[in-house]
């Protein structure tokens, strides 16, 4: 730990954000000091610091509490959105370049087809479809997200594949899928993992626009993302704080993430550990 | 004795754009166990080709294997299955590429590559098969095979990545090694270790190899019997010493010219003019003709027959007797 520390330092300080909002969110009912759901209209737009540390919305609900609750749902979405969509995305790519032919074809011409549409557009037609629930927010975002996977893989693919350490790989007799999973696949992590990590911001403020056009996770449960487009128009003048902080708390998630992410791509890479 | 390699009438062809070009044109060779055959030629004339055909390794399509037979130990490789195919590689006949740097995979252990050969083609436990890659590693005299065995490719040399690749492919102890240019991407010093290893583990293993070079003095090292490649053809066979004696086809006798020597007075290199013809529409006659300091009209309109000239000596060439 120590040494990954010392040689990783900035990795390990956006594990250990991470780490605290996941502890946070899963904590969320013993840390938080208040109910997020019980509305006080007598305390509503309270500023932060005195009893409301970080002041209160226009229901005088505490923002703190609000936010750890919230950071269930954000974390929730936006790790489960990233992991689905390039999980799903590096299988088509990694299949798709590496078998070729018609099954590439259709493939990316799909994928094509998914770019042409905005991810907010997609998102939003698939939550229209499916109904609004964390998980369907969660497939919603998700299912845009694999296009761009699925091409940046398979470019990967495509010149990884007529390396000679491929063709050294069938001189010993392995099979097509053993090549691809074992040998090709640990090749094209790099890039997959910046990807990835990159992914995880625009996860979570497309779940805030979903949530904001309300079909997101429906309410009252918080999420960062509503919180911050329900109060942006209305309250930034009268109480900053209701922006401020819900954007803190996303900017500060996906910095984590993007630490954690460069480092973890040096760390899995060999060549560069040295 | 009866040889582990028997290549007959091979033809391998590539379907491009301008025709189709005959990469390998009936060729035929044998090697016994424990024995050496050179393939030599220059680039393009089709050595690279063959020994991919040997492996079926051929990127198919643009390219096809249209004829012939290669039997390893009396089994013909070209009437498998693929599925039968991949069992045969590593485990009857392997290869060792020319590029140590680029044909082990960067981001695996040289140890965990040299297992995964071991464990495809033998029941092993991971640990029995990991001790065999360090085994190996040893054999190949990679010092401190242990710790070579869990660091990545980049951590070595060239020389030392070779070894690896040669520790890889002979894992299974395969009958058949093919070798494509071992040493072509090496410093000299380490070309003489790497040819002794190879030679050494030969020996000791039974192994048959064919080694593919455009280098003559690495043939005359190493090699029992040579064949002289040019434009897809054999031009030339017989054993080493007699080819180095007694040249027959005016390509050897060139390319032999073409090899400074030591000692005596300085002169200038010969050369062999031109360059090897495209091997789309190849002209009638000797392919070799046009570069033929021999030349005759026959030798434009007739291909000259592969015929034995010598005992256990053989060249396709109208002129030379």
């Amino acid at each position: 730990m120590l040494f990954y520390a010392r040689r990783y330092p900035l990795g390990i300080a956006g594990a250990l954000i991470l780490i605290l909002f996941v502890v946070t969110a899963l904590l969320a009912g013993v840390v938080a000091p208040f109910d997020p759901l019980t509305t006080a209209p007598k305390s509503a737009l309270a500023p932060p610091g005195g009893r409301f540390l970080l002041g209160t919305d226009m229901m005088g609900r505490d923002v703190l509490s609000r936010l750890i609750h919230g950071a269930r749902i954000s974390l929730a979405v936006a790790l489960g959105a990233a992991c689905i969509g390039s999980g799903l995305g590096c299988l088509l790519g990694l299949a798709s370049g590496y078998l070729g032919g018609w099954f590439d074809l259709i493939v990316q011409r799909l994928a094509e087809m998914m770019q042409a549409l905005p991810l907010l557009v997609m998102a939003l037609v698939i939550t229209a479809s499916l109904g609004p629930s964390l998980v369907n927010t969660i497939i919603a975002i998700a299912i845009p997200l694999v296009p761009n996977v699925a091409r940046i893989v398979r470019a990967n693919v495509l010149a990884l594949r007529e390396l000679p350490y491929v063709e050294a790989a069938k001189a010993i007799g392995l099979g097509r899928m053993k090549i691809a999973v074992f040998h090709i696949l640990p090749n094209t992590l790099a890039p997959l993992i910046v990807l990835a990590t990159a992914q995880l911001g625009s996860t979570i403020l497309t779940e805030a626009s979903l949530s904001f056009l309300g079909l997101g996770v429906p309410e009252p449960y918080p999420s960062w993302g509503r919180m911050l487009s329900e109060s942006a128009a209305e309250y930034i003048r009268v109480a900053p704080w209701l922006v401020i902080f819900p954007g803190l708390a996303i900017s500060l998630v996906v910095f984590g993430a993007n630490l954690f992410g460069d480092a973890l791509r040096d760390l899995l890479d060999p060549r560069q550990a040295h | 004795m009866a040889p582990v390699l028997e290549v007959s009438g091979l033809n391998t062809i590539v379907q491009s754009r301008e025709g189709i070009v005959r990469a390998v044109q009936d060729v035929s060779f044998s090697v016994e166990a424990g024995k050496t055959l050179a393939i030599v030629g220059e680039s393009g004339c089709g050595k690279t080709m063959t020994a991919l055909s040997l492996m079926r390794l051929v990127p198919s399509p643009p390219v096809k294997i249209t004829a012939g037979s290669v039997k390893v130990a009396g089994v013909d490789l070209l009437s498998l299955t693929e599925r039968e195919m991949r069992d045969v590689r590593g485990r009857d006949i392997a290869m060792i590429f020319q590029e140590p740097m680029t044909a082990l995979n960067p981001v695996l252990t040289v140890g965990y590559q040299i297992a995964e050969m071991v464990s495809m083609h033998e029941k092993l436990s991971k640990k029995a098969a990991w001790d065999r890659a360090v085994d190996m590693m040893r054999h190949v005299r990679i010092p401190a095979p242990e710790r070579r065995a869990q660091e990545y490719p980049h951590q070595m040399s060239g020389g030392m990545r070779q070894r690896a690749m040669i520790a890889m492919a002979l894992a299974c102890r395969p009958k058949v090694l093919i070798a494509d240019e071992p040493t072509t991407a090496l410093d000299v010093t380490i070309q003489a270790q790497v040819l002794d290893l190879i030679k050494d583990l030969q020996t000791e293993m039974g192994t048959a190899v064919v080694l593919i070079t455009h280098d003559l003095g690495v043939v005359a090292e190493t090699a029992d019997r040579m064949i002289v490649m040019y434009a897809g053809r054999k031009v030339e066979e017989g054993t080493t010493a007699a080819l180095f004696a007694d040249p027959l086809h005016p390509y050897l006798r060139g390319l032999m010219g073409s090899v400074p020597r030591m000692g005596g007075t300085a002169q200038r290199l010969q050369e062999i003019s031109g360059i090897v013809p495209p091997l789309v529409n190849l002209p009638p006659g000797c392919t070799f003709a046009d570069r033929c300091s021999m030349v005759r009209d026959r030798c434009r309109t007739d291909v000259p027959p592969f015929t034995e000239k010598r005992s256990d000596h053989a060249a396709a060439c109208w002129e030379t007797a």
